[in-house]
């Protein structure tokens, strides 16, 4: 197999298989097939080569998209990632599945906004009195995307996801503060801020949303997840260390 | 049109606590009830996948949901006010149990003092202590009157508690002990019994050990499972209206419980209430439910609206003073906090209970001199274990940014090694907060919603100031390695995360120009609806609410009865 396919391949130093694993292609480890041609100019080669031999069972059938394009999947994964980095600690968002977490959320009703007060008018708010928009969260999260391309673009030269990460972090830090140009009349902090709690919730929810894989997540803090009783650990002096348990395991109960 | 449905006795709008208490008193009494409840059924069953952060915290599961009513607030009457379109800084109940399904258990009473309030702070510091803008008033009822309606509301829910030297006097001990003692709160009882303070563990209605009530009802004993706030507890540890007092009245054969069932008008002509229209939720059909009484018990909001937009009771006008449906909304002051960070400590804060906490009785009431402080009341200062679920909970030193590389780093170090030193401080009624109708936002049925006019004012302001050192200075002997103390009050935000105890609005008192309900909560004006819930409290004390609204519900269920017998004004 072609280890160098072009340009940016070879400057990564990265195998192909690496290359797609770092660039958000896969999904929990899937190499996507259907994204490849697009991205490589329009290579030959068949999907089904580099799809991995692993066998169907152990890949979880929630590791996959209901709302975002592979694109858009891919800088969502980019962006999380600065949010929550790998670290010492551990993985960081894009390992854990942060970003198939907020593709799931963004398909549910909570994408558009169902438990919540919509009636107009809508005026502009004080400080004090919460988000007055009428833009949907599954809108909003779209346009923050084509924002955070088209800012990077204008500061940097390149799309965010070909951004060092040092500069992946300008361009958030200049969204989280709201110095990045509006979002449909809406401030980018207002995107930020989304970008940033869905992070957090996909990092640490329960992995049932899709999100803190393999509940590593919660095992980077010591977190057990949930369970029963903890009437004998509250009691102790000393750190009592508990694997965690997601909610499948009250499935047998 | 709505459908006109066979008369009855009693109809009872909500089945929180409020409302169960009262069904089941009822009920228990032999008099036929109807129940109205908005949202579902609920019992323990439902909360089988109860231990999800995601869907029940941040997703507000058993909450009211806002796209089909919700509040508008602005901070001053200058302003515009906006629909609270999300949740902040408070939350609502929705179903059988309401907020007492997915509340933590905290059950205190107020003190004397609260109920004399006025009488008291007059006799000791002059008239002018506050300014006349400050509407404190009496509760037309002494703390001795309504003590007995505290022990019975205790007993029912089965606190566990131990008896505190500087509050009111009890006649009987809690019929629970206390709840266990953790690490954290062991350092706090330590740091502040060396400070002179004499720290209690928190009454809590999460049963420290397994209980009957006198109504027969059984429960078992807390297991510290975490899932307690905003969560309903999967073992009927935690003292909810569904575990407790509506199964009672169930099974008394008395009560006609209907849910799906929203109450969107009291049909009165004035001075008397024949009954009330509501749509079922799920068919959109509406009813005419006629009764001889009619209890209103949804919660402090609604309970002001349905007067309001059902023309009962004299409006509040902030321009003149006059009027009280609306008046004297209160919050809770709980800005002043000192938070601990440690370097070599982890403690096991993943467990916890929603009551589960240690607090001093010292900075309450007036438990201190006001002499030579420019606020009057006061703050219990608190160290809580209710479980750190981790979306909630990633707490960093002040400076440190709030995503990103250093915040992955400080969150998870720190995950296990912090905890506050919080306090939870009374807010005094003021003449420019309060509740009308928004003239601009309807909710799901075309009735206007609420207007919350409110901000914190001078007095919460100088007592957030006051506390936090209080604060401070137990974090200092409680000798964390960071300490970030938080002195100031800000501005009231609908969309910060605070806490749900709201007050006021239909308070009590013993003088109808001043108040819109007597002792019993039935309304001066209305001899045959009562409006019971934390809406009656002239003002909120340093204390959660459900443990003052539990005996007063009592109290209202006493006074329905005694009504039905013998008809006219109770007082
Ligand atoms: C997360 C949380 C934690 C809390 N912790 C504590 C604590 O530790 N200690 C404490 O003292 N208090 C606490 N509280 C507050 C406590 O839950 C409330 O004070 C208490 O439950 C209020 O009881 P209620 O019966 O007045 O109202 P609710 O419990 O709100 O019940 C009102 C019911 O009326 C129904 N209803 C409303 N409108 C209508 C309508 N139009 N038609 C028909 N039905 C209607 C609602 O659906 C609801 O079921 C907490 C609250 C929350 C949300
Ligand atoms: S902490 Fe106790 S009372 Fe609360 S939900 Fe868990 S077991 Fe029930």
């Amino acid at each position: 197999m072609a280890e160098h396919e072009n340009g940016k391949i070879s400057q990564r130093g990265s195998t192909r298989r690496v290359f797609l694993k770092n660039s958000g292609l896969t999904v929990g480890g899937v190499v996507l097939g259907g994204a490849l041609g697009s991205l490589l100019g329009g290579s030959s080669e068949p999907a089904s080569h580099t799809a991995p031999a692993a066998p169907a069972l152990t890949v979880n059938p929630a590791e996959a998209l209901m709302f975002f394009t592979p694109e858009q999947y891919q800088l969502t994964q980019a962006a999380a990632e600065r949010i929550y980095p790998k670290d010492d600690n551990g993985p960081g968002a894009m390992e854990l599945n942060a970003a198939i977490y907020i593709d799931h959320q963004l398909a549910s009703p909570w994408g558009i906004n169902s438990k919540e007060y919509m009636a107009g008018p809508f005026y502009k708010a004080e400080e004090t009195q919460g988000s007055q928009i009428r833009i949907l969260r599954k809108d909003l999260f779209l346009l923050g995307l084509k924002s955070l391309d088209a800012y990077s673009s204008k500061k940097f030269e390149s799309n965010f996801i070909d951004l060092a990460p040092e500069d992946q972090d300008l361009v958030l830090t200049d969204f989280s503060e709201g110095k990045a140009p509006d979002i449909s009349g809406v401030k980018s902090t207002l995107f930020f801020n989304l970008l940033r709690s869905m992070t957090i919730e996909g990092v640490y929810a329960d992995p049932v949303y899709g999100g803190n894989k393999n509940m590593e997540g919660w095992a980077m803090r010591k977190f057990p997840g949930s369970r029963m009783t903890y009437t004998q650990e509250i009691q102790k002096e000393q750190f009592v260390k508990l694997d965690p348990q997601g909610l499948n395991s009250h499935m047998s109960h | 049109m709505a459908t006109k449905l066979p008369k009855v006795p009693v109809v009872v709008v909500g089945m929180g606590w409020a409302g169960g208490i009262v069904a089941s008193e009822l009920t228990k009494a032999g008099i036929k009830v109807v129940g109205l409840e908005r949202g579902k059924d609920r019992n323990t069953s439902d909360y089988a996948m109860g231990h999800d952060e995601l869907r029940y915290q941040h997703r507000e599961e058993l909450m009211q949901d806002l796209s089909k009513e919700t509040i508008t607030h602005r901070n001053n009457e200058k302003m515009r006010a906006l629909p609270m379109r999300d949740y902040g800084t408070f939350i609502v109940g929705d179903g059988v149990g309401g907020a007492g399904s997915h509340w933590n258990g905290q059950t205190y009473r107020f003190l004397p003092y609260d109920f004399e309030i006025k009488t008291l702070t007059d006799k000791k510091y002059g008239a002018n202590k506050l300014n006349p803008e400050y509407t404190i008033q009496d509760w037309g009822m002494t703390y001795g009157e309504i003590e007995p309606y505290y022990d019975t509301f205790e007993k029912m829910a089965g606190i566990s508690g131990e008896t505190v030297e500087l509050y009111g006097k009890r006649s009987n001990p809690y019929p629970t002990g206390p709840m266990l003692k953790t690490p954290i709160m062991n350092m706090f009882e330590k740091a502040t019994k060396n400070l002179g303070y004499t720290p209690y563990v928190i009454p809590s209605g999460n049963l420290s050990e397994s209980y009957e009530n006198p109504d027969g009802i059984s429960r078992a004993a807390c297991q510290y499972c975490a899932y307690c706030e905003n969560f309903g507890c999967e073992y009927g540890a935690k003292a909810d209206p569904a575990v407790t007092v509506i199964p009672v009245a169930k099974k008394t054969g008395n009560l006609e419980l209907r849910t799906h069932s929203n109450v969107i008008e009291i049909l009165n002509d004035g001075s008397k209430a024949s009954g009330v229209i509501y749509v079922d939720t799920i068919t959109g059909e509406e009813f005419e439910q006629p009764a001889d009484v009619v209890v209103v018990a949804s919660y402090v909001f609604n309970n002001a609206r349905l007067l309001l937009n059902s023309g009962l009771g004299k409006p509040y006008n902030s321009a003149d003073g006059t009027g009280v449906i609306g008046k004297n909304y209160c919050y809770q002051v709980s800005s002043a906090s000192s938070m601990m960070f440690f370097e070599d400590k982890e403690f096991n804060l993943y467990g916890g209970a929603g009551a589960l906490g240690i607090e001093i009785p010292e900075f309450v009431g007036d438990n201190f001199d006001h002499s030579e402080v420019n606020f009057i009341h006061g703050a219990g200062i608190r160290v809580t274990q209710y479980g750190n679920r981790p979306i909630a909970n990633n707490v960093v030193p002040k400076g440190t940014p709030s995503w990103g590389a250093e915040f992955k780093d400080q969150s998870i170090k720190y995950a296990n090694s912090f905890f506050p030193v919080k306090s939870q401080g009374a807010s005094m009624p003021y003449r420019y907060n309060y509740l009308d109708l928004d003239p601009t936002y309807k909710d799901a049925y075309g009735k206007p919603l609420l207007r919350m006019t409110f901000d914190y004012t001078e007095q919460d302001r100088e007592l957030v100031k006051y506390m936090s050192k209080v604060t401070h200075k137990i974090a200092e002997e409680i000798g964390a390695d960071i300490i970030d103390t938080n002195e100031k009050q800000g501005d009231f935000n609908v969309n910060k995360d605070t806490n749900t105890h709201n007050t006021g609005g239909v308070i009590m008192g013993s003088d109808p120009e001043t108040s819109a309900l007597n002792s019993y909560l039935q309304m001066w004006d209305a001899e045959n609806v009562f409006v019971v819930g934390a809406s009656a409290f002239p003002h909120n004390s340093s204390f959660n609410p459900t443990g003052t609204l539990g005996a007063l519900s009592y109290r209202a269920a006493e006074g329905i009865q005694k009504y039905i017998k013998e008809g006219g004004s109770l007082v």
